[in-house]
């Protein structure tokens, strides 16, 4: 492999590991840049999308990487394996806010956060009790397609993971864009108490940003599970980190900005593990978080403080 | 007044902020048609009597009522849905969304159909400027600018009563001038204003009623024409005009 076939292999790498890294902060920065609240919780969403994506696709008989499906059959079970995911994904972060958070909602302070940390700790204990701690082997039905670019290669399953995390994040663009739910959103988020005023139900624009950020969260796991060929139990935090890193990276509260800083975020894990050893990925990742938020403290694409006026 | 039906009427309403008591008392009526301003010092209440009016203090004794039903513990979305609309202090339009888009926003609670249509026509035939800056970021705009928005998007919501909170404020003396005119405009359209202002001069000079707060009590109420000839109205408020015509 020549150092071009290397670069070009880290770069369609980094951008499956950025789709996902992409999906999974924009829940962050949804909630974030309504509430100004960092949900921990999200991190173990994540995992149980994970976990929940994995069980559905057993339930169509799929075990492991044995049966192999094509053409429509493939195209179903993908379908389904992803609409089941986000929808129960995005029922919990709707539980989530709707049972702990909302009663929070007039407590000033670090309780709603803590809440959070207490519910991810909760969703992953009960992971724990039930399916195990155990590495386990993740249904990837894909057939073994690879094209060979150069000396780079790319696989079936990486196409099929960018067309998922553009349609999804196009979806989520035309949507906070053009939709009057989606102006709601985007009002709330720049000034509550107007936005209130002008007759919008808050309660209801949070819930929805946590049914839309943890239903993203369901596919990033399933798109992680797809992507290793594994799920695990304690998943959610080396990604969740990431994912936070990217939203903070990005600009938290942007959604574009987390759309790019999750890309950002795969490309220099995927291109320092290649060049410096992955054991460097972590310190090279965060370095330049830190170097970001010290230069440019808002982030990528963020604005310090909000404009109120 | 006595001609003039009730359109929001304020019974002994108390407001508190946790332990400390807001609005004493407080008893106001607007009737259709009318322009009613409050004056008031700093921490007089005026601002909790925006909120209590939109729902976002909520009376702990006391009845609010509007056009006949009891709004007093009604969440703010059903409140715009009844025609109460405000126009807030500083104006806060959301800065990041495009002048369209504010209005869009503004007509939230409203179907979108010809209604629609109708309503942006009159706001830009009111504020030709509007128009002009619709696809423009509101946060882009000047004061001015803002502050017609502001109002457009309060009348998008179909209002039957229009609640202002400074609409002077930060602007131009050549300006309020034209806020002011606006604001007797849309009265003559039929849509009745409350209005809390500061320029006391200027507020006295369109609305046709007055009530005075002083740390949450009405100390002083009546037309227009008479408050403008009360001494203590005179001292407090208008002091400023008074100097200037004993200067020339």
């Amino acid at each position: 492999m020549t150092a071009f076939d290397l670069f070009l292999q880290q770069a369609i790498n980094g951008l499956s590991l950025g789709a996902m890294y992409s999906l999974l902060a924009l829940g962050f920065t949804l909630v974030y840049g309504i509430m100004e609240l960092i949900n921990f919780s999200h991190f173990n969403v994540f995992m149980v999308g994970c976990m929940i994506a994995m069980v559905t696709l057993k339930l169509f008989g799929l075990n492991g990487q044995d049966t192999i499906l094509t053409g429509l059959p493939l195209i179903g079970v993908m379908l389904v394996g992803f609409f089941v995911t986000m929808t129960l994904c995005g029922g919990i972060g709707v539980f989530i806010e709707r049972l702990l958070l909302r009663p929070l909602r007039a407590v000033k302070g670090p309780a709603p956060m803590i809440t959070t940390i207490g519910v991810s700790y909760v969703l992953f204990n009960i992971i724990l009790l039930t399916i195990g701690g155990d590495s386990k082997n993740f249904p990837n039905p894909l057939p073994p397609i690879a094209f060979n670019i150069g000396g780079a290669v790319l696989r079936l399953r990486e196409i099929l993971i960018w067309i998922i995390a553009v349609l999804l994040m196009g979806g989520l663009t035309y949507f906070v864009q053009y939709t009057k739910l989606g102006k709601a959103i985007r009002a709330t988020a720049q000034d509550q108490e107007a936005a209130r005023m002008m007759g919008i139900e808050v309660d209801r624009v949070i819930m929805s940003a946590f049914f839309i950020g943890s239903a993203l969260a369901g596919a990033s796991g399933m798109i992680f599970g797809l992507y290793y060929n594994l799920a695990k139990v304690d998943i959610g935090f080396g990604a969740g980190l990431r994912a936070f890193t990217a939203a903070v990276l990005g600009g938290i509260g942007n959604v574009p900005g987390a759309m790019l800083g999750g890309v950002l975020i795969g490309l220099i894990e995927s291109s320092s593990g290649q060049f410096l050893g992955s054991a460097w990925s972590d310190v090279v990742i965060f370095s330049i978080l830190v170097l970001v938020l010290v230069l440019k403290p808002a982030g990528l694409l963020g604005r310090l403080a909000p404009n109120k006026s | 007044m006595a001609d003039k039906e009730l359109l929001l009427e304020f019974k002994d309403v108390n407001t508190y902020y946790g332990d400390l008591h807001v609005l004493k008392n407080v008893n106001y009526t607007i009737g259709k048609g009318e322009i009613v301003c409050l004056l008031g010092g700093n921490a007089s209440g005026k601002s909790t009597t925006m909120k209590t009016i939109m729902g976002v203090v909520r009376p702990q004794t006391g009845s609010v009522t509007f056009d006949g039903k009891v709004i007093g513990n009604m969440p703010t979305s059903e409140r715009v849905k009844l025609g109460i609309a405000p126009v807030l202090e500083a104006r806060r339009l959301f800065p990041r969304m495009t002048v369209f888009e504010n209005l869009e926003i503004g007509a939230y609670t409203q179907p979108r159909g010809p209604q629609f249509d109708q309503d942006l026509e009159r706001v830009y035939s009111l504020f030709p400027r509007v128009k002009e800056r619709r696809t423009q970021l509101a946060g882009t705009l000047s004061g001015g600018e803002q502050q017609m928005v502001a109002i457009g998007r309060a009348l998008m919501a179909r209002p039957r009563l229009i609640c202002m909170d400074e609409p002077s404020m930060g602007l131009s003396p050549r300006f309020v001038e034209t806020v002011f005119d606006t604001i007797q405009e849309i009265n003559r359209q039929g849509c009745s204003i409350f209005m809390v202002e500061q320029n006391a001069n200027m507020a006295l000079s369109i609305a046709h009623r007055a009530y005075v707060l002083q740390t949450g009590v009405v100390v002083l109420s009546g037309t227009a024409a008479e408050l403008r000839e009360n001494d203590m109205i005179k001292q407090a408020y208008l002091g400023e005009m008074q100097v200037e015509g004993a200067a020339a």
